[in-house]
Formats: C-alpha cells, sequence, structure tokens
C-alpha cells in the first residue's frame, strides 16, 4: 500500500496515541519484558514498553541486556507472536444443552475487546497475512478470527536491527513494514532526539493520528529512516535461499539429511509454538459428569505431537524424522502450493527457541539434490 | 443466526441397522432439521440440507465425545436421506455405532470431492471396494444403475476380510443377480460354507470383461489394497489418470484449518477424499508422509 | 474325443511350451473330475500329484482346532494346484476341497519328478511356469496376513 502520509511524534506522542486508541475502546497489546523475556501482553501506557532493553539472539540462546540508551523498540521478536492475539491458543467453539432427547447450542455473545497491536515487526505483518489466507480467504472461513483481524489496528514498527536469528532480508518480509498496518514507526534515536516518523498506512491510521500532535518530517528524517532500515538489512544473522528449495524438499522425501536433523531434533514443538505461522490446531469435544453439556474446544496442537496424524490403527508419523520432514516440507514447500507464499517470514524464532538450536535455514540448504541409492520397497 | 462451519445440526436417528459384528448404517431424514437453507452451503448450523454428491462426507459427533468424518453411503438421488456406515473402531465411531433410533447425532457436511460420475459416462466403470471401502463407493453403484445406459460395462469388485465383514449383503444378492453388472467378491478367508472366492480381490481384475483403454476405476480401501489395485490396474493398461481413489487421513475441522489431513501439500478434507491416482501415486509410496 | 495332450494344450499352463516337453509330460498325466465336497487331497497325505485345473473352484484349506476348516485360497479354472510334490517329503501341508464339480488334469508326481531329472531343459521349462504362480500366491499371502480388513486396521 502506498504511503500516504508521513509525520514526526515524540515519544510523548506515542503516549498520546496509545491514550487515544484506549478512548477508543481499544485493547491495547504490545511489548512488555516479563520473566526475561519480551513478550506481548496489555499496555496501558508508554511507560510499559521495555524501554532501553535490547534481545540476544542464535541457536538455542535468548537473553535481555539492557542498552546503553533509552530505545522503546530497541530488540526483535520474542517468543510470542501475534498469533497468540488473532487465533489465540484456547478458544471455545460452542457449548451444547441436551435436554429431553433435544440439542441445543448456546449462542454465545461474543465478547473478545478489540484489539489494536503497538509493535508489529515487518516479518510478523506478513505472518498475519498468511494467516489471513489460511483463515480467511477459503470457502469456510473462521468468523472468529475474521471478526478480530478486521478490527485490529497494527501499529507496525521498522526493525533499525537485526539479530543473529533474523533473515527476513531473504525472504523479501522486511526489515520495513510494506502494507497491511494501519501506522508505522520508525524509531530515531540520538543524543539529541527521540522521535518517531510515522508512515500511514490506511484510512483508519490516518484518523488516529490526527487526533495527536504531530511534526511535519523532514528530508533528513526520511533519509534516517531509510539508512537505519539498510542497517537492519545489512545485520540480518542468516539468509534462507529460496532458490529452487521447493522442489528440492518435495523431491526428497528420503535425503540422509532427514536421518541427521532427527537424531537432534527433540519434537518438543517449541518452533510450531513461536512461529507466527503455524495455524495447526486440535478439537477436543468435552461434557461434565451429569452428561448433559458438552463443550468443543479448539487448541494449539502441533505435528510434532505423535497424534497429529493418528488414524484408527495407529500415528501415521511415528518416528521423529517424518515429523521434522513434514513441519520443514510444509514451512517451506508444500505451503506455496496451498497458500501462493511460503510459510516463512524469517523471523527466526525457531532457531532462538529450538533447545537444540537447529536452524532452518541451515536444514534448508542442507536438503540438496543427492545421488541417493535407496530404492523404495513396496 | 449467525453462520458457523464448527457448529453441528443435530438429528434424530430414523433408521439404524446392523451390517456386521461392527458396523451399522445410520439413517438420518434431512426435513429433521428445524432450519431451512440457503442452496448450496452444506449444513451446519443456520444452514440446511442440499443433497450431497457420491465420494463425500459428513462430520458426524457424539455428544460429549467427539466428531469423526464418515462417509456418506446413501443413494445421492435422494435429497432427504441422510445415510452413513459406520465401523466402531475407536471411542467416538463406537458411540455412534451404539446410537439407538431417536437418538440425536450431529452432523456437519457434506464436505470433499467427488467420484468422477460425469467423467465416466459413456466409459465402463470398476468399482473396487475393499472393508469399509464399499460404503464411500455404494452411492457411485446406486447412480450408475439409476442410469445404466449412460455408461458401459459395469463391474463391482468387493473384498473384505471374512464372508461374515461383507457390507450390504442383502443388497450383494441383489446386485449379484442383476444382468447388467458384473460383480466378484472375494475374501482372505472363509469357512466352508463359503463356495466364493478365496484370495486378494485384485486377482479379480482378470475374471471381469471390461477396455482397459478407456474405463474408469473407482477404488476405495486401505492404502495396501488401493496400491495393490492400482498397481494391477496398471499393468492391465488403466493408466492412473483413470484410476480414483479415496484417502483417509485425520480429519477434525473438515475446511482445510486445522492441518490435520495433510497428505503432502493436499488438505484430504478439502482437496480430496477422492483423488486421481496420478495425482497421488507418488506420495503413497513415500513412507510415514 | 480330445486327448490329454488336447485337454493339455489348451490349459493355460502350457502356453509357449515346446510341442515335445508337452507330449513327455502329457505321459505323466490322466483326466480327472471331483464331486462338489469331495477332496483332491488331505494334509498329511503324500504329495503325490500335480493339478492342473481345467474347470470348477478348489478350496485350499487347514483345520483350525476350535475353528474348524479355514479356506485361505480358492484356485479356479486354468491354474495350477500343488507344489508340494516338488520338495521332500512331499506330505500335503493343507487339504484341497471341491467347491463345484471340478474337472482337472492330474500328474503323477514321481513321474513329473524322473523326467525333470533326466533332462534338465524340461525341468527349466516347468519351473519357469511353476515359480510365478508360487510367486502370486507368496505375495497375496503377504498381504492376507497384513489382515488389512482387521479391527486393528491397516493404513
Amino acid at each position: 500500500m502506498r504511503i500516504k502520509q508521513t509525520a514526526l511524534i515524540t515519544v510523548r506522542g506515542l503516549a498520546d496515541l496509545i491514550q487515544a486508541l484506549h478512548h477508543r475502546g481499544y485493547a491495547v497489546v504490545g511489548p512488555t519484558r516479563r520473566d526475561g523475556a519480551i513478550v506481548y501482553d496489555r499496555v496501558d501506557s508508554v511507560g510499559e514498553l521495555p524501554a532501553g532493553w535490547t534481545d540476544e539472539h542464535g541457536p538455542g540462546h535468548y537473553r535481555l541486556r539492557r542498552r546503553d540508551d533509552a530505545a522503546l523498540f530497541g530488540y526483535v521478536v520474542g517468543p510470542h507472536s501475534w498469533k497468540q492475539q488473532l487465533h489465540p491458543p484456547r478458544r471455545r467453539l460452542w457449548r451444547a444443552r441436551r435436554s429431553d432427547g433435544k440439542v441445543e447450542i448456546e449462542q454465545q455473545p461474543d465478547e473478545s475487546p478489540t484489539l489494536a497491536f503497538i509493535g508489529v515487526r515487518s516479518c510478523d505483518l506478513h505472518a498475519i497475512d498468511i494467516q489471513d489466507r489460511v483463515f480467511v480467504a477459503p470457502e469456510h472461513r473462521d468468523e472468529d478470527y475474521r471478526a478480530r483481524r478486521e478490527q485490529a489496528f497494527i501499529v507496525a514498527v521498522n526493525c533499525t536491527e537485526a539479530r543473529q536469528s533474523c533473515f527476513c532480508g531473504s525472504m523479501g518480509t522486511g526489515p520495513r513494514a510494506d502494507g497491511g498496518h494501519d501506522l508505522a514507526l520508525t524509531e530515531l534515536l540520538d543524543a539529541d532526539r527521540h522521535d518517531f516518523l510515522v508512515e500511514v498506512g490506511s484510512e483508519r491510521g490516518q484518523a488516529l493520528l490526527d487526533e495527536i500532535a504531530t511534526r511535519d518530517a523532514s528530508e533528513a528524517d526520511h533519509d534516517l529512516a531509510r539508512r537505519l532500515g539498510e542497517r537492519a538489512l545489512s545485520q540480518m544473522g542468516r539468509r534462507l535461499d529460496t532458490v529452487g528449495l521447493k522442489q528440492r524438499l518435495q523431491g526428497n522425501p528420503e535425503h540422509p539429511r532427514w536421518d541427521e536433523v532427527a537424531s537432534r531434533c527433540l519434537a518438543c514443538a517449541n518452533c510450531t509454538m513461536v512461529c507466527p505461522t503455524c495455524f495447526c490446531t486440535s478439537v477436543h469435544d468435552s461434557t461434565d459428569l451429569d452428561g448433559q453439556h458438552a463443550e468443543r474446544w479448539l487448541r494449539w496442537d502441533s505435528c510434532f505431537n505423535p497424534e497429529h496424524a493418528y488414524v484408527h490403527g495407529g500415528s501415521l508419523r511415528p518416528s521423529t524424522r517424518a515429523r521434522y520432514r513434514q513441519w520443514l516440507t510444509h514451512k517451506l514447500a508444500h505451503w506455496i502450493d496451498q497458500f501462493g507464499v511460503s510459510g516463512c517470514v524469517g523471523c527466526g524464532r525457531c532457531i532462538t527457541w529450538c533447545p537444540a538450536g537447529i536452524d532452518i535455514t541451515e536444514e534448508a540448504a542442507a536438503i540438496r539434490d543427492v545421488t541417493v541409492d535407496r530404492s523404495t520397497t513396496p | 443466526m449467525k453462520r458457523d462451519a464448527w457448529q453441528p445440526v443435530f438429528l434424530p436417528v430414523r433408521r439404524r441397522s446392523r451390517e456386521t459384528s461392527d458396523v451399522v448404517t445410520l439413517e438420518f431424514d434431512a426435513s429433521d432439521a428445524s432450519v431451512a437453507g440457503d442452496a448450496g452451503a452444506g449444513m451446519s448450523a443456520g444452514v440446511g440440507w442440499n443433497g450431497f454428491a457420491a465420494g463425500q462426507f459428513n462430520m458426524l459427533y457424539a455428544f460429549g465425545v467427539g466428531e469423526i468424518p464418515v462417509s456418506l453411503s446413501g443413494d445421492p438421488a435422494d435429497p432427504r436421506r441422510i445415510v452413513h456406515t459406520v465401523r466402531g473402531v475407536g471411542p467416538v465411531s463406537r458411540a455412534l455405532a451404539a446410537a439407538r433410533r431417536g437418538r440425536q447425532i450431529g452432523l456437519r457436511g457434506p464436505y470433499g470431492s467427488r467420484w468422477p460420475l460425469q467423467e465416466s459416462l459413456g466409459r465402463d466403470v470398476l468399482i473396487v471396494a475393499g472393508g469399509l471401502g464399499l460404503a464411500p463407493l455404494r452411492p457411485v453403484l446406486l447412480h450408475v444403475l439409476r442410469h445404466r445406459a449412460s455408461y458401459g460395462r459395469v463391474a463391482l469388485l468387493c473384498g473384505a476380510r471374512t464372508p461374515q465383514d461383507l457390507l450390504f449383503r442383502r443388497e450383494l444378492d441383489g446386485w449379484r443377480r442383476l444382468p447388467g453388472l458384473q460383480v466378484r467378491v472375494a475374501v482372505d478367508r472363509a469357512g466352508p460354507d463359503w463356495e466364493g472366492d478365496v484370495g486378494v480381490v485384485t486377482r479379480q481384475f482378470a475374471k471381469v470383461r471390461f477396455d482397459p483403454l478407456e474405463a474408469i476405476a473407482m477404488v476405495c480401501g486401505p492404502e495396501i489394497m488401493i496400491r495393490a489395485a492400482a498397481l494391477a490396474l496398471e499393468n492391465l493398461g488403466v493408466e492412473a489418470d483413470r484410476v480414483h481413489v479415496s484417502m483417509e487421513r485425520n480429519m477434525q475441522c473438515a475446511i482445510g484449518q486445522c492441518g490435520h489431513c495433510q497428505f503432502g501439500p493436499r488438505f484430504v478434507c478439502r482437496d480430496g477424499p477422492v483423488f486421481a491416482y496420478s495425482e497421488v501415486a507418488a506420495m503413497m509410496a513415500i513412507r510415514e508422509l | 474325443m480330445k486327448t490329454i495332450e488336447d485337454l493339455l494344450r489348451s490349459h493355460p499352463f502350457t502356453e509357449g511350451l515346446d510341442e515335445e516337453i508337452l507330449r513327455l509330460i502329457a505321459g505323466c498325466a490322466t483326466n480327472v473330475v471331483f464331486e462338489a465336497g469331495s477332496y483332491l487331497f488331505r494334509a498329511d497325505g503324500s504329495a503325490d500329484r500335480f493339478f492342473l485345473v481345467r474347470h470348477g473352484t478348489v478350496a485350499l484349506e487347514t483345520f483350525v482346532p476350535g475353528q474348524g476348516p479355514m479356506t485361505f485360497l480358492t484356485v479356479k479354472s486354468g491354474e495350477m494346484l500343488g507344489v508340494t510334490w516338488l520338495v521332500p517329503p512331499y506330505r500335503w501341508a493343507y487339504d484341497a476341497r471341491a467347491v463345484e464339480l471340478t474337472r482337472a488334469i492330474a500328474f503323477d508326481a514321481t513321474c513329473l519328478r524322473d523326467k525333470c531329472e533326466a533332462d534338465p531343459h524340461v525341468g527349466y521349462e516347468l519351473m519357469k511356469r511353476f515359480v510365478p504362480a508360487l510367486v502370486e500366491r507368496l505375495h497375496m499371502a503377504q498381504i492376507q496376513i497384513a489382515d488389512i480388513y482387521g479391527p486393528g486396521g491397516s493404513k
């Protein structure tokens, strides 16, 4: 989406922006520091943002450190993604009551608050778009998701630094927000100033911006923002080579690398939990003790769970090898057949939060065509 | 009422008949649904039933126990009767198989792709069923018999564990007597009263008259049997794009959003369960896919 | 009146078989008929014959104590029956019962074995015809053992 307008605001301006959202009835969710991590939680004021904190990422490594400045967005991503909000880990689908041999589904009013997100990184913006393709585009749309998603006000933040796990550059998903946001901020901070360049991405964003005091952004401000984006791009810790990747993954189901990674993978499912695009869920039907009330819940699931591919008689993917292969091939190859884009946005979370330090970019690169002397016995 | 793809419509079991020791056929009447619906939208809370295409399935919900996909096994020409043949192998299917007349069962659907009845017009048709696979193929046979003149030679090949495990036995006897239908049945083992064939059902292809160069085959049963049948058909000259199979995977949402039914890049609930064999042959050969 | 050689010639088993070899083995063969319900041979009996089924159906049965006779294979027109006669101690491992009136060509096993021993070429030509049927039955048995329709299911 083309940028309609830009403006410059101070930290005070950001505080006013958050208050304006509150006044419009939004539940504002943004980054906060908790339990040694930066997670997305309710934010009532700008003071709750993790000012002066930064993060260290590496395979199986995550630490928070203090910065030597007061940047409000001086980190990248934490273990949460926005799917926590839009595609919640637990959701009741319906409740039913049985009486006199008849069953009635009880209508429940939609009580979920209207959400506003502060600090959505470009990789996560792309992830939201990807999940839209799963839940909103198809014939049977998830109305719940659609409602939450359409109402969500998105204030994106353009990354000015990258971390070791980041590879949005090679995925074409960052570091600057290129659409899907209502407003996008770039933090401009040095000894003399602490401002935010604001880019408007929608009419709704413009309307909100009109409610707070702003200055015009200068040519130099735009220049600085652009250079900061380039800096982030140059700092990318990794890259994923996507050329021919789909064919390589779909064409090598018996590659020896699958055995190799399976010897390291714990099937702990962390990667699927932190991944902003993973969407698998499982349905849980239950009843109360007298058998007259039943509920259906939807909960996050993972293809690393052995029961994920369960049919009567057993699991179709009992080995970790098969499950890792399923995850990687789905994420980087099948996804393209299904939804038209790769399922990976280069956020690097799966690398950081893998206890075995498995690196998706490394695994993908290792699946190269080899002449393997293996025949599939019928 | 807001349309919600997750909510089943509850219908009472109208008829119930036992097929074998662990298989039961349940019948529902669509007019028992208290909501009328807009055409073509399928059935879930707020929308009614508009019939189904052979090959499709519904999600059946046993109150408080769970929900599973079950193929529609009735006559597609009958828009009111909703028929399902269920084998009790797990907690949900056993609860469904035990449902008595009048019991309220939740239904959502119909979902999935259909058998290629249109494509088969004017051609010889081979219906190859293994075990419970006869249930999703019964709608095909009923349709073809109803429009017999529109098809060439028609053959039904049934495999089952033992003679007692054959489904729709009374109907099967009737089908065997039809002059325009070749019926071949083979069981894995039998007692001394069985006068039919014992052995794998694929052996029966040699005994069926059909033109391999233009016939369409529709196969449903355990994956081993599907692959064996497709191979035997290929050896006889029936190419893989004229062999259609019905796949089975773990299904929970039936709308392509829970991720469980994936088979390579395909969602079996939405891109299947019926596939041309040419589309899935390579994937079926990959273990633990 | 058809000779035994005529009957042999029209059976799929002898397709492509040298006329000379056909006449040779015809010397070991007789035409036989079994009434429905009668047994061609019984388990533990002496495996002294080999059959080519011309018309009818033969059920191969194993007796399971507590269950009774279990048919694990039916052999029909155009197929061969019996391979136990090839391998010592030449004892049938199962029963073979005619399900309906069955006509077959029966070969004396000793006669056939002697002829194969005397001329390896004859032996090999016959083996080329026994083995495919054996392999097909093995493959079928593999699948039957997998019990794919069983309650445990198989995917």
